[in-house]
């Protein structure tokens, strides 16, 4: 059992000394975010001086254009340094060199935003910080789509040169989808599943705290390769392309390998947490279905992410340490590449939408008032849904060269993997038969995702049909599917999930009206910008282009137009969001939607370890209508409850 | 209330004490999903069908638009199946203003869960056989089948064509006419074609949209992609894979011509460029740039020009 019930101890982690008080410092002189800047600079600077002293020798390479060397040197020091300057290093070293730990990063006071700039193990502070960084991180992702559409405005016309357009498109795809990764895990996933399995902390509160602050890293240097021309190959970075091209596609590959690596260590830690740290009374069947999508996506992540991180480790030793990996005339193979990139490509996505699918079965019970309809159905369609998803990535091959004999193998497992995703549905609408469905903001945006992603869903089956894919592959086509799968799916459910939630992490409501009007023009223009895109992709249109035919163009200008009243309605949210949290402050202490959740059961904000004693789970969250039902827990079980069951188990 | 808590089972059991019975909700969502399939369906089949991309020009085009069809006569219910049920709910299951109670508390229905999951099962796979049918029957549908392609015409008058895709060009070389290189894209009809896709640099994807063929060019690889044009007129070329600078300004243009009148191009065009020709290195199926001659003086002399040329001096180092 991983309950713990001894006092930790001067020497484990979080322990300290009991005479070692911590000095009071002032923030400044704290390790925090201004620090890690500090070492983050003097990093870069170290590992470009060191770069270029060793390998001012190197020859150019044959499809290269530069030498990175100093680049990826510079940046890998430069998160060295960040973390150091953080301070994640202090405590460990302290306990190498035998001296007392301090252990500050617990000891913070209750009030005050400090601790959302430092090093902070409480998983309550880590999902905040990380709230506030994804809606940073997707805000100027949004701004990059604005310029791709300003510039999609005219065939001939162009706003951006080539070069610029390029980067913009790069930079707008990868921002996306590598920090949006982690958009529901980072937040609600750290912030929720300790409370939502009955526990007062995670499994490994350093590795979830580190998993943040490598997230502000890699924002920036992604954002760097700006500096040096950006990358053109998109997302999906393509060697020999990738190979081939400027500086910026060092930020690209160090950016997404380090994003990689966070994942994979909020994943893991997420993962060991709900397996092991699950209250008394917490069985499989009574877990929420908000912690099955952790749970799957986890698993996911630390299994594909791993090979993302290698793909990219490739890409930076093609271009630095002369390797050849990916360049056919030296010996490679741009096929490794891709397979590479999609092995771990495809999961992503479903990486991407599993979370989604949690936050509306999550949602939905609530608001109409009735359990999730067939339980074990929607844990086994997002257990089906995580297997799968590793059998089909060879569906973004298909008019690649390769084997041909593999095509009717893997359209076969891209349809069936439709087949676990339906059961998404038929929960849903089993839970809204004869339903009291109230139609809060939450509700409107779970609502909204199911609209959505039906339509991404149905063009998914369309694309995985083999011939209609020749025709789809590389178009718009492909662009809408996914973004209605992504953005219909994912940020509509993770919005519905910040509305419904909001009040258990903040103690604060976001306005109501404010919140409808967010909901509707952005479902509205949403649906405007994307619907039109399958036409225009069907039509001959290909993805990443500045120049189109002019038979498209007042379908492109309407999309573009639709996209930018898009970002008009997230303006919406963020004046909602800033002016709520920040000026407004209406509060909200109970449990506003009166959810049967093990969450809501304990104050808004919870406390700082989350529950006075470890609660005993009676029942699960989903016993609505049921007048025999009993309560979700026991938060105060009686002496002697937690050690019988301890000892049940033992004996 | 009370009593509703007693079984999960037949959800549309009468309210005791109530003088109407409960309406058959089921029957009532069924019957409308019927009769909005049965309006669509045929619709979407015979009246949008035929305006499908990417059109009937060529055998894998038809193919494709034919596959486009029944995908779209098969999602037409299946949408209109979770909408009408979804807009249904969100009328009559609304909970009235003031009322806080709970809804009935239904936790599954075995009879239910089944035929969705045996129904969609049926779908799937049925869209499984499909598509490998349209797959396998029409020379694989105009994608590129790579270097062993397994689904060729099986016709002894094939006509040879190769795509090479280069940064930022399309040229197309005949090696039944000598190997000339052009960059006019000429094929005749009703004639089985066989592109054989290549790259000199990274990866572009060849993409010949009025005649459904989508083959990417990867160095060193040569990918083979069929099809067979049955309407004379022109068709778009475009590169469908992120190649770099201009990708966008990637494409150019082809015709369907008469037999006879391909003939005459290409036998004149043979001749007027065989000077050319000699320069080139001989017809292979996959080309290493770094091992190609005089590369910069033939481009110049094919007068690749626009995107493709004054981009590229001679002296850049992914030139030889």
């Amino acid at each position: 059992m991983a309950i713990e019930i001894q006092p930790e101890s001067a020497q484990a982690p979080g322990g300290r000394e009991p005479a070692a008080e911590p000095k009071a410092r002032p923030w400044w002189l704290r390790p925090a975010a201004h620090t890690a800047l500090l070492g983050a600079i003097i990093g870069y600077a170290l590992g470009h001086l060191l770069g270029n002293a060793i390998s001012s020798g190197y020859q150019q390479l044959p499809l290269s254009d530069s030498n990175d060397t100093p680049i990826v040197l510079g940046y890998l020091f430069g998160i060295l340094g960040w973390l150091i300057g953080l301070g994640i290093f202090n405590d460990p070293v302290r306990q190498m060199l035998g001296r007392p730990v301090i252990g500050q990063e617990e000891d913070e006071p209750v009030g005050g935003i400090a601790k959302y700039f430092r090093y902070t193990l409480d998983h309550k502070v880590v999902g905040i910080q990380y709230l506030f960084a994804m809606i940073g991180y997707f805000l100027t992702g949004g701004l990059f789509a604005m310029a791709i559409r300003a510039e999609l405005l005219s065939p001939t016309y162009h706003l951006l040169t080539p070069s610029a357009y390029l980067e913009v498109v790069g930079e707008h795809g990868t921002m996306m989808m590598m920090m949006m990764t982690s958009v529901v895990l980072g937040p609600l996933g750290n912030y929720l599943v300790p409370l939502m399995v009955g526990s007062k902390r995670v499994a490994f509160p350093r590795i979830e705290a580190l998993s943040f602050w490598l997230t502000p890293c890699a924002f920036i240097i992604l954002l760097s390769s700006l500096l040096v021309g950006g990358f053109p190959t998109g997302w999906t970075g393509y060697a020999p392309l990738s190979i081939q091209a400027g500086e910026g596609m060092d930020g690209y590959a160090i950016a997404f390998g380090l994003m990689g690596i966070s994942a994979i260590l909020a994943a893991f830690n997420i993962v060991v947490t709900i397996i092991c740290y699950r209250a008394p009374g917490m069985r499989w069947s009574r877990l929420p279905m908000f912690v099955w999508a952790m749970l799957t996506t986890g698993f996911l992540l630390v299994l594909a992410a791993p090979v993302l991180v290698g793909g990219m480790y490739m890409i930076i030793t093609d271009r630095t340490a002369q390797t050849a990996f990916f360049v056919n005339q030296l010996g490679g193979s741009s096929y490794l590449y891709e397979d590479l990139f999609w092995f771990f490509g495809h999961p992503e996505v479903y990486i991407l939408a599993l979370p989604g699918f949690g936050i509306v079965s999550e949602i939905i019970p609530v608001f109409c008032r009735k359990p999730l309809f067939g339980y074990k159905i929607a844990a086994a369609g997002m257990l089906g849904v995580a297997i799968l998803s590793f059998f089909v990535w060879q569906h973004h091959l298909f008019d690649s060269g390769i084997d041909p004999d593999m095509r009717p193998l893997f359209m076969l497992t891209t349809e069936l993997i439709s087949i676990p995703t339906g059961f998404i549905y038929l929960v849903a609408m089993g839970t809204f038969w004869k339903a009291k469905i109230r139609l809060t903001v939450p509700m409107l945006f779970a609502l909204g995702m199911y609209f959505n992603f039906l339509i991404g869903g149905i063009s998914g089956v369309v694309l995985s049909d083999v011939p209609a894919d020749t025709t789809s592959h590389g178009s718009f086509f492909v662009m809408a599917h996914f973004h209605y799968t992504i953005m219909g799916g994912l940020i509509f459910a993770f919005f519905g999930g910040l509305y419904y939630w909001l009040p258990k992490m903040m103690g604060i409501k976001l306005n109501e009206r404010l919140g409808k009007l967010h909901f509707w023009t952005m479902f509205i223009f949403f649906n405007s910008t994307f619907l039109p895109l399958f036409a225009v992709g069907e039509l001959g249109q290909p993805r990443r282009v500045f120049e189109y035919a002019r038979n498209l163009e007042t379908l492109n200008d309407w999309v573009s137009i639709s996209a930018f009243l898009l970002g008009v309605s997230l303006l919406i949210f963020l004046v909602n969001f800033v002016m709520s949290t920040l000026f407004w402050r209406v509060r909200e202490v109970g449990n506003p939607w009166r959810s049967r959740g093990l969450e809501w059961q304990v104050s808004s904000p919870p406390p700082r370890n989350n529950f006075a004693h470890v609660p005993v789970v009676l029942s699960g969250p989903y016993e609505y209508g049921d007048p025999k039902a009993l309560p979700v827990a026991d938060l105060n079980p009686p002496a002697g409850v937690i050690g019988g069951v301890l000892a049940g188990t033992e004996a | 209330m009370a009593t509703e808590a007693s079984t999960p089972g037949p959800p549309e059991a009468p309210e005791t004490g109530e003088p109407a019975a409960e309406p058959r909700h089921g029957l009532r969502i069924l019957i409308l999903w019927v009769v909005a399939s049965v309006i669509c369906c045929p619709i979407v089949y015979f009246v949008w069908g035929p305006h499908l991309p990417p059109g009937a020009m060529s055998s894998s085009a038809a193919n494709q638009q034919f596959d486009l069809t029944v995908l779209a006569t098969i999602a037409t219910p299946v949408f209109l199946g979770v909408v009408i049920y979804m807009g249904y709910a969100l009328t009559f299951w609304r909970a009235k203003d003031g009322d806080e109670t709970d809804g009935p508390p239904i936790h599954g229905n075995a009879k239910i869960q089944v035929t969705w999951i045996a129904a969609t099962s049926t779908i799937v796979l049925a869209l499984f056989v499909f598509g490998t049918i349209e797959l396998v029957t029409v020379q694989g549908a105009g994608a590129g089948q790579g270097p062993q392609p397994i689904w060729k015409p099986d016709s002894s008058n094939i006509l040879q064509v190769q795509v090479i895709g280069q940064q930022w060009a399309w040229t197309y070389r005949y090696p039944q006419f000598g190997g000339f290189e052009t960059t006019q894209l000429e094929l005749p009809l009703n004639q089985p074609v066989e592109f054989n896709v290549t790259s000199l640099d990274v990866i572009h994807s060849f993409w010949a949209y009025q005649l459904g063929v989508k083959a990417d060019a990867n160095p060193g690889v040569n990918n083979i992609a069929y099809t067979t044009p049955k309407h004379t007129g022109g068709f778009v070329v475009r590169c469908a894979e992120l190649c770099g600078l201009w990708h966008g300004a990637m494409f150019n243009y082809g015709t369907v011509v008469s037999p006879a009148a391909f003939q005459t191009w290409a036998q004149q065009t043979e001749t007027q460029l065989a000077s050319v020709t000699k320069m080139l290195p001989p017809y292979a199926l996959t080309y290493d740039p770094t091992g190609i001659a005089n590369l910069g003086k033939v481009l110049v002399q094919l007068g690749i020009g626009g995107a493709g040329g004054g981009y590229y001096p001679p002296n850049d180092p992914e030139q030889p």
